[in-house]
C-alpha cells in the first residue's frame, strides 16, 4: 500500500511536513465537533446529570436517558413540531424565491446593458414614499398602494423622461448589494409597523417575504460574481443562432452554473434558518421558528441544557445533511472576487 | 439634464425615403419591436425588476421610517400611543448627553501610549497630507476632501484612544462592536486561510475534514451562543478538569470584561471561520499550480512562492470575503446576547444588542437612532475600505 503521506508532486509538502499538516487539521476537526459531540451527550442526560459536574461517556460515566428527547418530541409535540415546520418551509421558499429572483437579476446585470434614468428612480422611489405615507395616515393598503403605482405610471411619461442622465449597470448591482449593509435591527422595527397595517404580523408569508428581501443582495453578489467568470462566447453562438434568452438560460447557462446555484442556495438557506432577531420581532405564536424555540428554553429556572440540545440536534440536522449531500458543489461554487471593480 | 428624447431621435437628419423603402422600414421596425417585445426586451425588464421592487419596497420604507422614528419619542397615553417629534434630542443624547458613556465609552485624558499613538496618527496623516498636496497631482477640491478625512480619522483615533488607553477610561458599544467585527475578521481569516492552505494538499481523509469543518455554519448563531456557554462553564461545562488544572475552578468569564469580550469573539470565530475557509478554498484550489511548481522547481522557497505567487492571485478573494464578513461582523448580537446578555457591567453590549434592549424597553425612538448610526458606521467604514483597499488590489491584479 502506498504511503499515504507519501509526496506525490513538487508542489507538495515533504512527508513529515504532510503528517503535521494532518494532525493540525485532526486538531481543528476536533474543536469542531467536541462542542457538538457534548450537545449530543447532554440531550441524553437527565437534569441532576448536567447539575453534577461533566460526565463525558454515556453508560461508562453516566447512564444515559431519552428523557429530554420524549419531552420534546412527544410531550410537547405539536409545540415543537409547529415551529419546525415553520422554519422548514420559511427557509425553503424564502431561499428558492431569492435565489431565483436574484439570480435573474445577477445574470441581467451582467449580460444586458440597463441605463436607469435619474428622473424614473426619483419618481419610483416618490411613489413608494408617498403610498407609505398614505398608509401610516390611515388609508386602507391597497388604495394607497394602488394609487401608488398610478402616480408612478402617469407621472413616469411627464416628468421621468425629462431628466435623462443615466447609470448604469455597476450601479444598480452596487445599489442592490448595499442593501445588505441594513442592520436587521433598523429593519425589523418599522416592518412591524408595517405588517401590522396589512394584517401580516405573525405570519409566515410576512417572514418568507422579509428574508428574500434580507438574502436577495447576497444572491445577487455572489451569483454576479459567478456569472461573470462564466465564459460568454457559448451564449453568443446561441443568440447567433436564434436561440431566445429564455430558451439560452434554460438550456446553457442553468445547466453550467449549476454548482454555483447550489453554493448560494446553501449559503441563503442557512442564513433563513436561523435566522433569529427579525423572528423574533415579526412572531409571537403562530409563525415562530426553532431558534426562537431553542432560546424559549432558557425559562425562568435557568437553561434547560438537556432540552436545547435536542432542540438545536434536531434543528441542524437536514442542513448537515444537505451540506454533506451537495458538499462537492460548494467549492465549485462560490467564485466571489472573480469579478474586477 | 434639460436634454429631452424628442430632441435626440430628432437629432440626424436623414434623407427622406422614398415609399417602398418606408413600407419595409416600418415593417422590420414592428417585427423588430414585437420580437424585442417577445424575447429580449421582455426578459430584460422581467430579469430585474422583481429584485429591484421587492428591494424597493422592502428597504427604502423601512430606512425613512427609521429617521422619522429616530427623530421621536414614544409617548404613551390612555387608549394608544403618540409619536412626538423631538428632532435630534435621541442622537444628542447618545453622541453628547446621559447616554455617551454607554454608547461611546467614559472617556478620559489618554495615558503615555495614548498619547504617543494619538501624535504618531497626527504626525502620519500631516505627512501623507504634504505629500498629495506636493505631488501636484491632486486637484485643490481633493486636497480639501482628504483634509476632512485625515480630521475624521483623528477624530476617531482620539475617541478611541481617549475609550481604551486612557486611565479609567471604558469602551462604549460602538467601540466594543469595531473591537468584536476587526479583532473577529482577523482571527477567521488567519485561521480559514491556514485551513484551506493545509487542505490544498494532497492529504488523506480530506473529504472528511471538508464537510467537518462546514459544520459550524449551519448551527443558529443562538445555539452557538448557548453552547459556547456550556464550553465556559468552569464547574460544570467539559472543559471542567482544564480549569481545576489551572487553578480556575471558580473563575467566572462573565467577571473580566476583557475575557468576555475575548470569549465572544471565540464563539464568532468558531462560527464563522468555515465561511472565510470554504471560499478561500475554492480560490486555491482553481489556481494554477504549474506557476507555482516551476518556481519550486526553480529553487524558490515555499514562503516566497506564498508570497509572490499564492498571495496576489487570492487577494481579490481576500478583499471580497473581508467585505462580506465587515458588513456581516457588524450586526453581531446573538453571541454576546446570550452568552453574556452584554455584560459584565455593558463590556460586552454591541450596538445591534444596544439597540435591541431599547427596543425591548420600549424606547423606540433611541433604538432606532442607533441602529441609524450604525447604518452610518458600516457605511462609511465599508465606503472607506471600499475605496482605500478594495480599488488598489483590483488595480494590482
Amino acid at each position: 500500500m502506498r504511503n499515504p503521506f507519501g509526496r506525490r508532486s513538487v508542489t507538495d509538502l515533504s512527508p513529515p511536513a504532510k503528517l503535521g499538516a494532518f494532525v493540525v487539521l485532526l486538531f481543528w476537526a476536533f474543536v469542531v465537533l467536541f462542542p457538538i459531540y457534548w450537545l449530543l451527550v447532554t440531550s441524553f442526560k437527565t437534569p441532576y446529570q448536567v447539575d453534577k459536574g461533566p460526565f463525558y461517556v454515556p453508560f461508562v460515566d453516566f447512564q444515559p436517558t431519552l428523557d429530554a428527547w420524549r419531552y420534546i418530541l412527544v410531550e410537547l409535540g405539536n409545540d415543537t413540531l409547529r415551529p419546525y415546520l415553520n422554519t422548514v418551509i420559511v427557509g425553503l421558499s424564502s431561499s428558492v424565491i431569492a435565489l431565483l429572483m436574484g439570480a435573474a437579476a445577477a445574470y441581467a446585470l451582467v449580460r444586458f446593458t440597463y441605463r436607469p434614468r435619474v428622473g424614473a428612480i426619483g419618481l419610483a422611489i416618490g411613489s413608494v414614499a408617498f403610498a407609505f405615507i398614505a398608509t401610516a395616515l390611515g388609508a386602507p393598503f391597497f388604495l394607497a398602494a394602488g394609487s401608488g403605482v398610478a402616480i408612478f405610471a402617469i407621472l413616469a411619461q411627464a416628468i421621468g423622461r425629462r431628466f435623462t442622465r443615466a447609470m448604469g449597470n455597476s450601479d444598480i448591482a452596487f445599489w442592490l448589494i448595499s442593501q445588505r449593509i441594513l442592520p436587521p435591527i433598523a429593519v425589523a422595527v418599522p416592518l412591524y409597523v408595517l405588517y401590522q397595517q396589512i394584517g401580516l404580523l405573525d405570519n409566515i408569508v410576512a417572514l418568507i417575504v422579509t428574508y428574500v428581501a434580507a438574502n436577495l443582495p447576497i444572491v445577487v453578489w455572489l451569483m454576479r460574481d459567478y456569472f461573470a467568470s462564466l465564459p460568454r462566447e457559448l451564449e453568443e453562438s446561441a443568440a447567433v443562432d436564434g436561440a431566445s434568452v429564455y430558451r439560452i438560460v434554460r438550456s446553457i447557462v442553468l445547466p453550467i452554473s449549476a454548482p454555483g446555484l447550489v453554493a448560494t442556495f446553501l449559503i441563503v438557506l442557512v442564513f433563513a434558518w436561523n435566522e433569529f432577531l427579525i423572528a423574533l420581532v415579526l412572531t409571537s405564536a403562530n409563525a415562530q421558528t426553532m431558534p426562537l424555540q431553542v432560546a424559549a428554553q432558557n425559562a425562568t429556572r435557568g437553561p434547560q441544557w438537556w432540552a436545547m440540545s435536542v432542540l438545536i440536534l434536531i434543528m441542524i440536522t437536514p442542513v448537515v445533511a444537505m451540506a454533506v449531500a451537495l458538499e462537492r458543489f460548494i467549492t465549485r461554487g462560490i467564485l466571489v472576487g472573480a469579478l474586477k471593480g | 439634464m434639460a436634454s429631452s428624447d424628442s430632441s435626440i431621435d430628432a437629432a440626424p437628419q436623414e434623407p427622406v425615403p422614398s415609399g417602398s423603402a418606408l413600407r419595409v422600414r416600418a415593417a422590420r421596425q414592428a417585427t423588430g419591436t414585437l420580437g424585442a417585445w417577445r424575447s429580449d426586451g421582455a426578459a430584460r425588464w422581467l430579469f430585474i425588476w422583481p429584485a429591484v421592487l421587492l428591494i424597493l419596497v422592502l428597504s427604502i420604507f423601512p430606512l425613512v421610517a427609521s429617521v422619522a422614528l429616530s427623530l421621536s419619542r414614544l409617548a404613551f397615553h390612555q387608549g394608544g400611543v403618540d409619536l412626538k417629534l423631538i428632532g435630534f434630542a435621541n442622537y444628542q443624547q447618545l453622541l453628547f448627553g446621559l447616554e455617551r458613556s454607554h454608547f461611546l465609552g467614559v472617556l478620559r485624558t489618554p495615558n503615555l501610549i495614548g498619547w504617543a499613538i494619538v501624535i504618531a496618527t497626527a504626525a502620519l496623516t500631516a505627512a501623507a497630507w504634504i505629500r498629495s498636496a506636493r505631488s501636484g497631482r491632486v486637484r485643490p477640491m481633493g486636497l480639501i476632501l482628504r483634509l476632512i478625512g485625515g480630521l475624521l480619522l483623528l477624530g476617531s483615533v482620539w475617541i478611541l484612544v481617549q475609550a481604551l488607553a486612557s486611565d479609567g477610561g471604558r469602551p462604549g458599544a460602538l467601540i466594543v462592536t469595531l473591537i468584536f467585527v476587526f479583532a473577529g475578521i482577523l482571527f477567521q481569516y488567519t485561521l480559514g486561510l491556514g485551513l484551506a492552505m493545509l487542505l490544498v494538499q494532497q492529504i488523506p481523509w480530506r473529504r472528511f475534514f471538508r464537510i467537518v469543518f462546514l459544520v459550524p455554519l449551519t448551527i443558529t448563531p443562538v445555539g452557538v451562543g448557548y453552547m459556547f456557554l456550556m464550553m465556559t462553564d468552569t464547574s460544570k461545562g467539559p472543559l471542567e478538569p482544564i480549569w481545576v488544572a489551572l487553578g480556575l475552578r471558580n473563575f467566572t468569564w462573565v467577571t473580566d470584561p476583557w475575557l468576555a469580550r475575548l470569549a465572544v469573539i471565540i464563539g464568532d470565530t468558531w462560527q464563522w471561520t468555515p465561511f472565510v475557509f470554504i471560499v478561500l478554498l475554492a480560490a486555491l484550489e482553481s489556481l494554477d499550480q504549474e506557476v507555482r511548481e516551476a518556481a519550486l522547481v526553480d529553487g524558490a522557497g515555499r514562503w516566497q512562492a506564498f508570497r509572490h505567487i499564492t498571495l496576489p492571485a487570492i487577494l481579490p478573494v481576500t478583499t471580497t470575503i473581508v467585505l462580506i464578513r465587515l458588513i456581516e461582523g457588524f450586526k453581531i448580537i446573538d453571541m454576546p446576547n446570550i452568552l453574556l446578555g452584554g455584560g459584565p457591567g455593558t463590556a460586552t453590549q454591541s450596538m445591534t444588542l444596544q439597540a435591541y434592549i431599547d427596543w425591548n424597553t420600549l424606547n423606540l425612538g433611541r433604538s432606532a437612532a442607533i441602529a441609524y448610526l450604525l447604518l452610518i458606521l458600516v457605511s462609511v467604514v465599508a465606503t472607506v475600505y471600499v475605496g482605500f483597499v478594495r480599488r488598489r488590489v483590483t488595480e494590482l491584479a
